[in-house]
């Protein structure tokens, strides 16, 4: 076995000449990633604007069921999605297992509910400020649900930002529903699992490095614009 | 000098003529204590009334219960005679302590306040602009509206509630954090409201305001009416205890 500042040397050579491989692979996880987390945003986000900033029966029960979907475990989601899919299973004849498409699924049901209870919070706060102010203009329903979630719009991206974390940095539902097939459903965690177990490390050290520098990345973006937000006093 | 009931003065119109708000009996409770017990009062159209209190009388209680953010717990709110329902409240408007502000531009503020009236296009423009020409605030229309001072957000606040054309202004004590000239400003938009026939209702604690804005008053005392009538009257020549010692700077208990 190589030593491991070989290893470091190879994955930044990789990385460097912007290896095709490596680019397939991290262009596939960003887009079931991004493609998941956008849908999880626009189910969990009204969805947690509705009981956040209202009350009606049912809804403690809502908001307990959506924690502790918080913290579901990927491989149990992945597992149902598989079942769903399987030929056997309901969703069968739509032939989706082991594609991309079953991934965005699986990764779709993971992040709503984190992005549907982290935007209960954020609007259940931001009400408590407008709801007489709402009141006494008149607001209707409709009306206080999107005005609340665009007054807490860069609140609401840190929630969005929560959901695209959990999801690019999750390997049990994809592996599963996914199949982490070569070139088809082979995403940056899913391969870092294979290549690790291959002894093959320097692509798994690569895209390691890539997947940390992501999630950097877009921190560090989403933090810039809530300061800018912040000093507008928008946040 | 007048008898001890005069103290809490009876269920009695501020003055005479048709009452534009009325409450009847109106109660409100809460954890056991009576906030509001039995207040009865009739607004009367295009007038300035003043609601005085020591602090705990339950002034800004009765104010949310006048506006309907409160429901009652006994006695009720009525709006030209009719009980207070949703397109009664669109005819009041009420700006509170602390300016609750959108965190949007003050224009958006406006226009927000705007289209949930079901304005939109070119008549929401104009009563965007004379808005902002109230409050003085054409200049900043594009700031970010929690970014102005407290005397511009309470200005913006008010120029809000005016542009939705309510038939009755409430105010809880708008001035209460604000410096002279903001102040002053204050009261020259409530008093031109009342010039193009809006009437107010203007909770305060500064006895100063009270005289210069006040037309009727009525004062509270631990969630009664202790006294109402003229405004010279009530401040000048009160015959309530609670009313003559705090007008006068003395406790009351």
């Amino acid at each position: 076995m190589e030593s491991v500042s070989t290893v470091f040397e190879e994955a930044a050579r990789l990385i460097l000449v912007w290896d095709p491989a490596l680019i397939e692979i991290i262009g596939l996880s960003l887009h079931i990633t991004l493609v998941a987390v956008a849908i999880a945003c626009v189910i969990g986000l009204p969805l947690g604007a509705v009981v956040g900033a209202f009350r009606f029966p049912g809804r403690p029960l809502i908001a307990v069921t959506l924690n502790a979907l918080m913290g579901l475990p990927p491989v149990v989601v992945g597992l149902v999605v598989y079942l769903m899919l399987s030929r056997a299973g309901p969703l069968g004849p739509l032939g989706l297992l082991y594609t991309p498409t079953a991934m965005i699924i699986a990764q779709t049901l993971l992040v709503i509910p984190i992005v549907a209870a982290l935007t209960k919070q954020v609007v259940e706060d931001l009400h408590r400020e407008y709801a007489d102010q709402f009141t006494s203009l008149g607001v209707g329903r409709f009306d206080r649900v999107t005005a609340l979630l665009w007054d807490a719009r860069y609140s609401l991206l840190t929630v969005a930002l929560a959901g695209f974390g959990r999801a690019v940095a999750e390997v049990g539902a994809v592996i599963i529903v996914g199949g982490n097939i070569n070139h088809l459903t082979r995403v940056m965690t899913t391969t870092i699992a294979l290549e690790t177990s291959k002894g093959n490390l320097q692509l798994a050290l690569a895209l390691g490095i890539v997947l940390v520098a992501l999630a950097i990345l877009v921190n560090a973006a989403v933090m810039a614009l809530r300061s800018s937000a912040q000093r507008a006093a928008y946040a | 000098m007048r008898d001890l009931a005069g103290d809490i003065a009876a269920a009695e119109p501020v003055t005479a003529g048709p009452a534009l708000l009325e409450a009847r009996g109106l109660t409100f409770s809460s954890a056991g204590a009576w906030l509001i017990d039995d207040v009865s009062l009739a607004i009367a159209p295009g007038r300035r009334t003043v609601i005085l209190g020591a602090n705990g009388a339950g002034k800004s209680l009765l104010l949310r219960l006048l506006h309907g953010l409160e429901r009652p717990s006994a006695g009720r709110v009525l709006h030209h005679g009719r009980p207070l329902d949703r397109r009664a409240r669109r005819a009041q408007a009420m700006v509170f302590q602390r300016p609750v502000l959108l965190r949007r531009s003050v224009r958006a503020n406006l226009r927000f306040a705007l289209s949930v009236r079901g304005l939109c296009g070119r008549q929401r423009a104009e009563r965007e602009a004379e808005a902002l020409a109230r409050a003085r605030l054409t200049d900043l229309a594009h700031r970010p509206a929690r970014l102005l001072s407290g005397g511009e957000q309470q200005r913006l606040a008010i120029a809000r509630a005016l542009a939705g054309r309510p038939e009755i202004l409430l105010l809880d004590e708008p001035t209460a954090s604000l410096d002279p000239a903001s102040t002053q400003e204050i009261e020259a938009l409530i008093e031109a409201a009342t010039a193009e026939g809006v009437t107010v209702i203007l909770v305060t604690h500064d006895l100063g305001q009270a005289r210069r804005l006040g037309q009727d008053a009525i004062f509270l005392h631990a969630g009664r009416v202790a006294e109402t009538g003229p405004a010279d009257q009530v401040l000048d020549r009160p015959h309530s205890g609670p009313a003559r010692a705090w007008i006068d700077g003395r406790l009351y208990l």
